[in-house]
């Protein structure tokens, strides 16, 4: 089986990555802004992925995993926290929640 | 007998820690059973200490106990250290026994009170540091109780503490003492500079050797001490916190009065006097301010309606002449008016907190009348109390003292007859304000309802301090009636002898002022009335020549003014400036805190990006 060059594959993981950051900065939504930061994560995952897969070690799959659990994880809490702010102020823009502005 | 020294100061302290620490723990009876027996044991103590002293004079005439070294600092050396000479023995046995008997009569007039344990654990730790103050070996320690007192006064006069006004009160004698203290602790550091010493025999010892009589250190030094002693002793120019401290509970006051704190500043000049029959200026001043605040307190005294403010001033007025004797080096005089004072002010204390307690702490003797037949124990006490402090020739011990005190000053050439008349018209004032005291509270019609009866602990006190007022006096009776000399011999190995005086005008003058005085109370108050018209005259002497008003003027207010005036001076806005830039600093940097989510991972990204490329590039 063919491997991917790393190059192309960090330059993936990159594009992804940097994808994801400008989703989080430039969309209101804050349903948006969570997927953004899954891709955000699996940019992350592709990253050890390919690293795993360059040095033939098991170590980037079992971060990937890791960073899979995380990503679990974050999303159960995110769409709650979501929720629950959706009932309090009826908006799902992001700006609208500056209750902590100082 | 000397290795048990250490037991008398430190009893009444034991007592006081105990009762300190099991504060809400501990029940009343086991309060006042510890409170009481810790000073009587001490009193046991001391007078096991005495009767081994009488009996078998040890060498130098002291008791001696060194008990730890405190500290060291170059060649000075302290050591807690007591010494008990005949000066500290009868010092020590008047403060323990009256202040045991005190201490049995709190029990009961304290009954039902808040803070009942506390009350004697203040009681205990005053009476532990007046021991300290008395049996101390050097000034170090001397002043260490010395401070005691000083804290235990404030402690206790501002006891009943929801009343702001008894907060001011003690106060109040805390800082005017203060300022005494201070004089006294900068005597004492002169002395341990020029001396080299602290030991007070041995500095003593080298202040005759050091200084010629009239050297301006010794005057300094002397008027330092005294200083100090006219603050805790109450006399002019000090005088002015006694008569607020009457806002404590009554047994502080005969505790205060008789047996503690006023008298340290005899003792100090007693125990001291050394320094001043070297300091002849100071010595005379001694005397003037006795006869000084014996008239101004005497005068004072007759314009109160109070009381307890009564005898507040003739406490001070007789501390005046106990500084009168001193005054003209009739010292063996003072510490036996010291002593027959102590009976006889405990006694009319505590027979006045005996007839305030049935009266609902009824102070005004306006309110009372008609108390003879209805508190016949606490009339006779007072009767009998009243007749020792006004002299009554013959059958009371505050004749033979006083007597003393007049004869010495008779016979002291350089103006001790303009002091001695100064006692003859203070003796015939003692007379009539307080039998007007007595006339008006316990003769006449009642206006206040008298309910209860007195309890064995209030009537064994007032009997025990009445006998004593009454024979206290016959250990030194002068050379016309029996030439009785116990007292005079006990303290001759510490105190110069008094010129003898077998003149007797000064003695029939002295009877004649305090009968007269005693008459003319009979004369005028016999009949009580109406309290006195507010004239100009009684409002001076009310106010007892107006001190504190002048206090005020002169030094609160002047204060208070430029505290006022002074506020924003350089050391304030300084810190003023740092709260002003720490508010600015805050202003800039909240700026930031948008609230927005989207901002805050856009600065997280940048700043990451910024790590990175410092990682990277370096």
């Amino acid at each position: 089986m063919a491997t991917v060059p790393l190059g192309q594959g960090l330059l993936l993981a990159a594009v992804l990555f940097a994808l994801g950051l400008v989703g989080v900065l430039v969309r209101r939504n804050l349903l948006f802004m969570l997927m953004s930061l899954e891709v955000m994560l699996n940019a992350a995952g592709v990253a050890f992925i390919v690293a795993g897969a360059r040095w033939a070690s098991p170590d980037g799959q079992i971060m990937f995993i890791l960073v899979l659990t995380l990503a679990a994880a974050e999303v159960s809490v995110g769409l709650a926290l979501i929720l629950l702010m959706h009932r309090r102020i009826p908006t799902l823009d992001a700006d609208a929640g500056d209750g902590l502005r100082g | 007998m000397q290795h048990f020294l250490w037991l008398v100061p430190a009893l009444p302290l034991l007592g006081s820690i105990v009762l300190m620490l099991g504060t809400g723990r501990l029940s009343h009876r086991a309060e006042a059973l510890i409170g009481v027996l810790s000073v009587g044991l001490a009193a046991v103590v001391a007078f096991a200490i005495a009767g081994a002293f009488l009996l078998d004079p040890p060498a130098g005439a002291a008791y001696q106990q060194s008990l730890w070294r405190w500290f060291a600092v170059g060649h000075f050396s302290f050591g807690i250290a007591l010494r008990v000479d005949p000066l500290s023995l009868l010092m020590m046995l008047v403060t323990s026994g009256v202040g045991f008997l005190i201490h049995l009569f709190s029990t009961e007039f304290m009954e039902g009170e808040e803070g009942y344990g506390r009350f004697f654990a203040y009681l205990n730790l005053f009476v532990a540091a007046m021991l300290l103050l008395v049996m101390a070996d050097n000034f170090l320690v001397l002043y260490a109780g010395w401070e005691g007192v000083g804290l235990c006064s404030y402690l206790l006069i501002g006891f009943w503490w929801r009343d702001p006004a008894n907060g001011l009160a003690a106060r109040k004698a805390f800082i005017v003492t203060r300022v005494g203290d201070t004089a006294f602790l900068i005597g004492l550091l002169l002395i341990a500079s020029r001396l080299g010493t602290l030991n007070i025999a041995g500095a003593m010892r080298d202040a005759a050797h050091t200084w010629h009589p009239g050297s301006p250190a010794a005057t300094l030094i002397a008027f330092l001490l005294l200083g100090g002693a006219v603050g805790k002793s109450a006399q002019l120019p000090l005088q002015t916190w006694l008569p607020d401290a009457m806002a404590g509970p009554t047994p502080v006051s005969a505790l205060i009065h008789a047996a503690t704190m006023v008298t340290a500043g005899v003792y100090l000049i007693a125990r001291t006097h050394v320094l001043f029959l070297l300091a002849p200026a100071a010595e005379i001043t001694v005397g003037i301010v006795g006869a000084a605040t014996l008239l101004l307190a005497g005068f004072s005294a007759l314009a109160q309606n109070d009381i307890k403010r009564i005898l507040a001033y003739s406490t001070m007025s007789q501390i005046g002449y106990m500084f009168l004797a001193l005054g003209v080096g009739a010292w063996r005089a003072a510490m036996f008016h010291f002593m027959t004072h102590a009976f006889f002010k405990a006694l009319l204390f505590l027979s006045a907190g005996a007839v305030t307690m049935r009266l609902h702490h009824e102070q005004d003797i306006y309110r009372m009348g008609g108390l003879a037949r209805r508190l016949p124990a606490a009339f006779w006490s007072f009767l009998i109390g009243s007749a020792a402090l006004a002299a009554l020739p013959l059958i009371t011990s505050g004749f033979y003292s006083k007597e003393a005190i007049l004869s010495g000053a008779w016979a002291d050439g350089n103006g001790g007859r303009v002091l001695w008349l100064a006692g003859v018209i203070g003796a015939f004032v003692t007379g009539v304000y307080i039998f007007r005291a007595v006339f008006i509270a316990f003769f006449g019609e009642e206006h206040t309802h008298v309910s209860g009866s007195y309890g064995w602990r209030v009537i064994v006190p007032l009997v025990v301090l009445s006998v004593l007022s009454l024979v206290g006096g016959f250990i030194e009776l002068p050379p016309a009636f029996g030439h009785v000399t116990l007292l005079s011999r006990l303290l001759a190995p510490v105190l110069p002898p008094t010129r003898e005086v077998t003149d007797m005008t000064p003695l029939l003058l002295a009877s004649a002022a305090s009968i007269l005085g005693i008459a003319l109370a009979a004369v005028l108050y016999w009949r009580p009335s109406r309290p006195p018209a507010e004239t100009p005259l009684w409002r001076f002497w009310h106010a007892a020549a107006g001190f504190d008003a002048l206090y005020d003027r002169l030094l609160v207010r002047p204060v208070i003014w430029a505290a006022r005036v002074d506020r924003d001076d350089f050391i304030d806005s300084f810190y003023d400036g740092i709260a002003w830039a720490t508010q600015a600093i805050h202003r800039a940097i909240r700026r930031t805190q948008t609230g927005r989510v989207r901002l805050y991972a856009a600065s997280l990204a940048i700043g990451s990006v910024g790590l990175i490329a410092i990682a990277v590039l370096r």
